[in-house]
């Protein structure tokens, strides 16, 4: 996509992105409800609760921490529109790591022992994903010879195909990037009790709706990332996206959540086998 | 040409100066001009030659031979006597070996050496100019006051203060000398005289463990050296040269093993796996000698070597074989020890394992050596250099006021010493996070090694994983907002408080400026050796220097807050109306206080170091293997 177009992407996406999250979050507690056997929230709920959080009053522990909580909002939005524009895949995830990084220094920012410990756990959780994410980018060039999302989009050939490891090894730690069950370690939707609400303990009216406004925003990114390994055909690929974020429903609602240890034990243990595995494969042909 | 030897005499006056006046006033008069003058100089420099290509200079009398060997004799009877003295026999032995080599070399083929060209500038050696001029100066201005501090911290310990400087800028006067040699025996001279300043410095204090570490240093580096002179020699008895720049010219058969010595040699002086342990023992040394030496240019002295090697691993038949475990060296030492930074608590230490890391993938992107990654490598040396010489001496800052440099302590930095801290984010945001300098070059190495060996990927994915986990928690001990104790006064003295500024200026400048900085001297440098040159792509610049602009102009947001309600921290309910206190059991008041993970059960050295020292030596056996 060049000029114009990748505008227009860019567009779509910062408007019709929370949309879509917040519907896909919808769906997400009334699915979860009927699989507890309650009957769950309307469909909108999430954006009632936004709208909700938007005109609470401003309290925080520091300034700091709405400073950063709006960087990482800012730069969760930069990775998508890297991403829909077509732009480079590596840039994206570093955008999002940044990104990621003001979160958890917001947290640090209010001297909380739940937030801290939340904040400690959350690295924990990227160092768990981040390998397998550089490698399935590096999957995705040693196919397309491009780390343009528009060079990977329009390859001519479905990426599953060569990197079934890689999207195996990216399903797996989607769970720890959609904070699911059971890898929900640093923070929970849930009452889980001993760390309050992890990273986001201190957080709340404004703040705390720009923290799942982000995460609107980074899961409509990663559907798009589950939809580039199917990107021939729009139906296949959306399809698999839905399948798989009810795939993590699925898990979310069936585990409980697990230790640390097993988070970043197992995660690097899929990148290895599944990721590097499938790297080799593909730098022996 | 003048201004090249200049640089080199220059410091080594100054030095002279420096031991013979002993007097504060007069120090501080002598750095405070000479850090003007060696970066005017360096700058004036670059100015001349950077569009000129590599020029050489013949420079050079038999006279001025016989004087360098005479002086390496001198320093080497002195290192003897001294190791003998310490009882250090190894120290003594493989000096006395890497003696016995030059003698019989100058004895044997003495008469035959024609050097046609003995010194060289390039772009390459004139961004290490730059660092070395002033980055290197700038740290000099530092110790002034961080001496004088230092004493008065350590009061029993002996005042060499003269002897220091002395030290540090002979090592500024022979890092020049390392740069600008294209006659392979003037590089090792001066290349020795580093490895003897690292042993002086490290060995300041002179207590047991100072004395100690400093000698692991002197045996490692010299270890090094032997494989040096082995390669000089070798060079000179099948090609006939000891001259650097034909070096990729010659036939795969007489220059391989030379070459894959002196990439040993560069392995030894980077402190890549498995001689890593004497760097980490240099962090004894006062902080601005970590800064200088084991962290921005001495260090840099090794890859810098192994980036002059890339050609022959890119191009000579062969090359690419011993390369590929030149680089494996440097991969092994990248994770691992990006792992153990995380078990760190001592902040040197864990800047000390990052350095090492870092340097690690500056010898995997010039073992390789395409031309993508040689641009990526020679990137790293800058960002390296400036972010990490910022932060060692803020550490240094940091210590003196805090008493101790447990990344533990470092509390809420952010409200006792505001500005240092402020420079310190700056220097780790410059470490690994995007738009910064490192990670600009992380990502170019990445785009190299996926097309060159995808497989070297790995390494740099689960390293910079863990680098991501470590900076991140000392980032955020420092910037937590709690209350400042009352009875805390941070002292820093202007010429401390001036080269910080510099260098966090100068960290943020050259993440602005690294498209000018490719375009006008690493791109003609490297596509006079390769035919073609690399940058990243312009929409991604683009898009870099607004995320930059981005974060430099975000944070005005902090002003503007207005109407908030400010409320304790949640604590369960057992707040104190005293702030950061809770109501413990037993109705005792306790103080908040957090620690971070250091997750030593998987991260731990003891395990790890055992790992990298084995597959390391083994991949250098075969390094060298092949090259035979």
């Amino acid at each position: 996509m060049s000029g114009m177009n990748s505008w227009i992407a860019v567009v779509l996406y910062i408007v019709l992105a929370p949309i879509i999250g917040g519907l896909i979050a919808g769906v997400d507690r009334k699915i979860s409800a009927r699989m507890q056997g309650r009957f769950g929230p309307p469909l909108l709920q999430p954006f009632y609760d936004v709208f909700k959080l938007m005109s609470k009053e401003n309290i925080v522990v520091n300034k700091h921490q709405k400073f950063y909580v709006l960087c990482f909002l800012i730069f969760v939005i930069i990775t998508g529109c890297i991403f829909f524009s077509g732009g480079d895949l590596l840039l994206a995830i570093f955008a999002l790591t940044l990104g990621s990084v003001f979160l958890i220094i917001a947290a640090y920012s209010t001297y909380s022992p739940y937030a801290y410990i939340g904040a400690e756990r959350e690295m924990l959780q990227m160092m768990a994903y981040e390998p397998m994410v550089i490698l399935t980018i590096v999957g995705m060039y040693m196919v397309t010879k491009s780390f343009n999302v528009v060079d990977i989009f329009t390859y001519n050939q479905p990426l599953i195909y060569t990197l079934p490891g890689i999207f195996l090894g990216f399903l797996f730690i989607l769970t720890i990037k959609f904070r699911k069950s059971p890898f929900d370690i640093s923070m929970s939707h849930h009452a889980h009790q001993e760390i309050v609400r992890g990273v986001i303990t201190e957080f709340s009216g404004k703040e705390l709706a720009y923290v799942e406004i982000a995460h609107w925003y980074e899961n409509v990114f990663l559907l798009g990332m589950v939809f580039l390994f199917f990107a021939t055909n729009w139906a296949i690929g959306a399809a698999f996206a839905v399948v798989t974020y009810l795939l993590e429903i699925f898990i979310d609602n069936n585990n409980s959540r697990l230790k640390w240890q097993f988070a970043l034990g197992s995660a690097w243990i899929v990148a290895l086998i599944l990721g590097v595995g499938n790297i080799a494969v593909l730098a022996l042909k | 040409m003048n201004t090249v030897l200049f640089l080199i005499v220059y410091p080594v006056i100054v030095a002279l100066l420096l031991l013979i006046l002993p007097q504060l006033a007069i120090r501080k008069f002598i750095v405070v001009a000479s850090t003007a003058i060696l970066t005017a100089a360096s700058i004036y420099l670059t100015a001349t030659y950077f569009n000129t290509g590599a020029v050489f200079f013949e420079f050079g009398t038999e006279a001025l031979n016989v004087g360098i060997f005479a002086i390496e004799l001198v320093l080497a009877a002195t290192i003897i006597i001294i190791s003998i003295k310490h009882k250090q026999f190894l120290a003594a032995l493989l000096m006395l070996i890497g003696a016995a080599m030059t003698i019989w070399f100058e004895q044997t083929y003495g008469e035959e050496i024609h050097v046609a060209n003995n010194l060289f500038v390039d772009n390459l050696s004139l961004i290490m100019t730059l660092i070395i001029g002033i980055v290197g100066s700038l740290i000099a201005l530092f110790s002034l006051g961080y001496m004088e501090e230092y004493h008065h911290h350590h009061h029993d310990m002996k005042n060499r203060t003269p002897f220091f400087f002395f030290i540090v800028y002979v090592f500024l006067g022979a890092m020049y000398g390392v740069v600008f040699a294209n006659n392979l025996m003037w590089l090792l001279f001066c290349w020795e005289i580093t490895t003897f300043c690292s042993f002086f410095l490290i060995g300041y204090s002179r207590d047991e463990i100072a004395t100690k570490n400093a000698f692991q240093a002197l045996k490692m580096n010299l270890f090094g050296g032997l494989g040096f002179s082995a390669a000089i020699i070798l060079l000179f008895m099948n090609a006939h040269t000891v001259e650097l720049n034909q070096l990729s010219g010659l036939a795969s058969a007489v220059v391989l093993l030379p070459a894959a010595l002196l990439a040993f040699a560069g392995i030894t002086k980077s402190a890549q796996m498995p001689f890593c342990s004497w760097l980490l023992g240099a962090m004894v040394a006062p902080t601005p000698v970590s800064a200088l030496l084991h962290s921005s240019t001495m260090v840099k002295a090794g890859v810098y070597l192994i980036i002059r090697l890339s050609p022959i691993f890119a191009f000579v038949q062969g090359g690419a074989t011993v390369g590929l475990f030149v680089a494996m060296v440097g991969a092994v030492t990248f994770v691992l020890t990006s792992f153990m930074a995380i078990s760190q608590t001592d902040a040197k230490r864990v800047l000390a394992y990052s350095t090492i890391a870092n340097l690690g993938l500056i010898v995997v992107c010039a073992g390789i050596g395409t031309y993508e990654l040689v641009w990526a490598a020679i990137m790293l040396v800058i960002f390296h250099a400036i972010a990490k010489s910022l932060l060692f001496l803020s550490v240094g800052t940091v210590e003196h006021n805090l008493g101790d440099r447990v990344i533990e302590s470092m509390d809420g930095l952010i409200v006792k010493m505001p500005k240092v801290a402020v420079g310190m984010v700056i220097g780790i945001a410059g470490m690994f996070l995007a738009p910064f300098g490192m990670l600009i070059s992380k990502w170019a190495a990445l785009e190299g090694l996926v097309a060159a060996n995808p497989i070297l990927t790995v390494f740099v994915a689960f390293g910079s994983a863990a680098t991501l986990f470590f900076w991140t928690k000392w980032l955020g001990k420092l910037i937590m907002i709690k209350e400042k104790p009352a009875d805390f006064h941070p002292h820093v003295p202007g010429s401390q408080s001036f080269t910080l500024t510099c260098l966090a200026i100068m960290t943020v400048g050259v993440c602005l400026l690294f498209p000018l900085i490719s375009k006008y001297s690493l791109e003609p440098f490297i596509a006079s050796i390769y035919g073609h040159a690399y940058m990243l792509d312009q929409s991604n610049v683009a898009i870099l220097l607004i995320m930059m602009a981005l974060v430099l102009v975000l944070p005005l947001r902090l002003l503007s807050y207005e109407n908030l309600n400010y409320k304790p921290q949640y604590l369960a309910g057992t707040n104190l109306s005293e702030k950061e206190k809770f109501y413990g059991s037993l109705g005792l008041t306790r103080d908040l206080s957090m620690r971070s993970f250091y997750l030593a059960s998987i991260f731990g050295e003891d395990k790890l170091f055992k790992l990298g020292v084995v597959s390391s030596i083994i991949l250098i056996l075969i390094m060298i293997g092949v090259g035979m």
